[in-house]
């Protein structure tokens, strides 16, 4: 569980980075289209981000519907 | 023509290299007028071959190197003619593209793809004509065609035969999902993964490397390794056309061309 929180942690404090959004501003259930102001142009940016951050392979029919942080990080945790 | 700037592409000689540079808002997709534009270049590197050793093909949209073929553009047109017509049209279209992408692909030039954003469809085959594919670390390859009930058209399929394994051109066509440079990389398409915005530079400083040699001897290693499939080129351009008769095809075409999202064709 605690590895959940870090993964959860790392792409939130990577969203805010990157899409300029104060950190407080985000929840784990945030839907991220809306919080971040993004279309899916922009998501495949975020996509490709997190799979550079982790390292790790996420394919995108995996993140059909997904749209809340807490299950973007729950993808990512089972592929670290 | 040592230089033209175009409405969807511009070129110019620099310090030995050729630089086609893609510019047709928003990511470059080929329609009629990308691709009168690439045939003149293909007419115009027949000279400009003679004073360089490279082609550098880049795109100065940020949104990507190229989202592929114009879709909207094809869709109208599709509609505009009798069935019959419009499959001549594609066929038309089609040998059109694969004359121009075929010339490229065996110019005596070394030829570099320097990618970043999407790459696409008919921009990810227009990549994959090149003898290098330099990417930057956001780069995004997908090949989409599947979800409109098609295959890619522009030699996407013979040319990555040639240069992958069964296990990632299966994966890249029949799951149509994206890929990051890295993937890339690893499987052995992408030559070098770059930091973000310096794909350019990188390919310069690449070019500057490759004019070091003696262009005979160069022209002969890239024909001796880089065959061009062109029986396979030309079944997939009759697959194609075949595919796109089918009325699944026209429902593909006509739900992207309705959606107002910036990438209707991902999941």
């Amino acid at each position: 569980m605690a590895i959940h929180k870090q993964t959860l942690d790392e792409v939130l404090d990577l969203a805010s980075a990157h899409f300029k959004v104060p950190r407080e501003k985000l929840t784990p259930d945030d839907d991220f289209f809306k919080t971040l102001g993004i279309d899916s142009l922009q998501a495949l940016d975020l996509l490709t981000r997190l799979e550079n951050h982790f390292r790790i392979e996420l394919p995108d029919y995996e993140l059909q519907g997904v749209s809340d942080f807490r299950t973007l990080a729950d993808r990512i945790q089972a592929r670290l | 023509m040592e230089s033209f700037d175009g409405q969807a592409l511009s070129w110019e000689l620099r310090d030995g290299a050729v630089e086609l540079a893609l510019h047709r808002a928003p990511c470059n997709e080929i329609g009629s007028l990308s691709l009168d534009e690439l045939e003149k270049f293909v007419q115009a590197l027949d000279d400009l071959q003679d004073d360089a050793h490279t082609l550098i093909i880049y795109s100065e949209l940020k949104a990507g190197f190229c989202a592929g073929a114009d879709l909207r553009e094809l869709y109208r047109r599709s509609q505009e003619l009798e069935r019959n017509e419009a499959a001549q049209c594609v066929r038309d279209y089609l040998e059109r593209i694969h004359r121009a992408l075929n010339a490229i692909d065996a110019s005596p030039l070394t030829t570099i793809a320097a990618v970043h954003g999407v790459t696409f469809g008919g921009g990810f085959e227009l990549a994959l004509v090149c003898d290098l594919i330099i990417a930057d670390k956001m780069a995004r390859f997908c090949f989409p065609e599947l979800r409109l009930g098609l295959i890619p058209g522009f030699g996407g399929i013979p040319r990555l035969k040639r240069d992958l394994g069964n296990a990632i051109v299966r994966d890249l066509l029949l799951t149509g999902r994206s890929f990051n440079a890295t993937r890339l990389q690893q499987v052995g398409l992408v030559s070098q993964v770059v930091g973000e915005g310096e794909s350019l530079r990188v390919a310069r400083a690449t070019a500057a490397q490759l004019g070091k040699f003696d262009r005979s001897t160069a022209i002969a290693a890239k024909k001796f390794i880089k065959p061009i499939p062109y029986e396979e080129l030309q079944r997939e351009i009759d697959l194609f056309c075949e595919l796109f008769s089918q009325p699944a095809v026209e429902a593909g075409l006509r739900k992207f061309v309705e959606s107002e999202d910036a990438l209707p064709y991902l999941p």
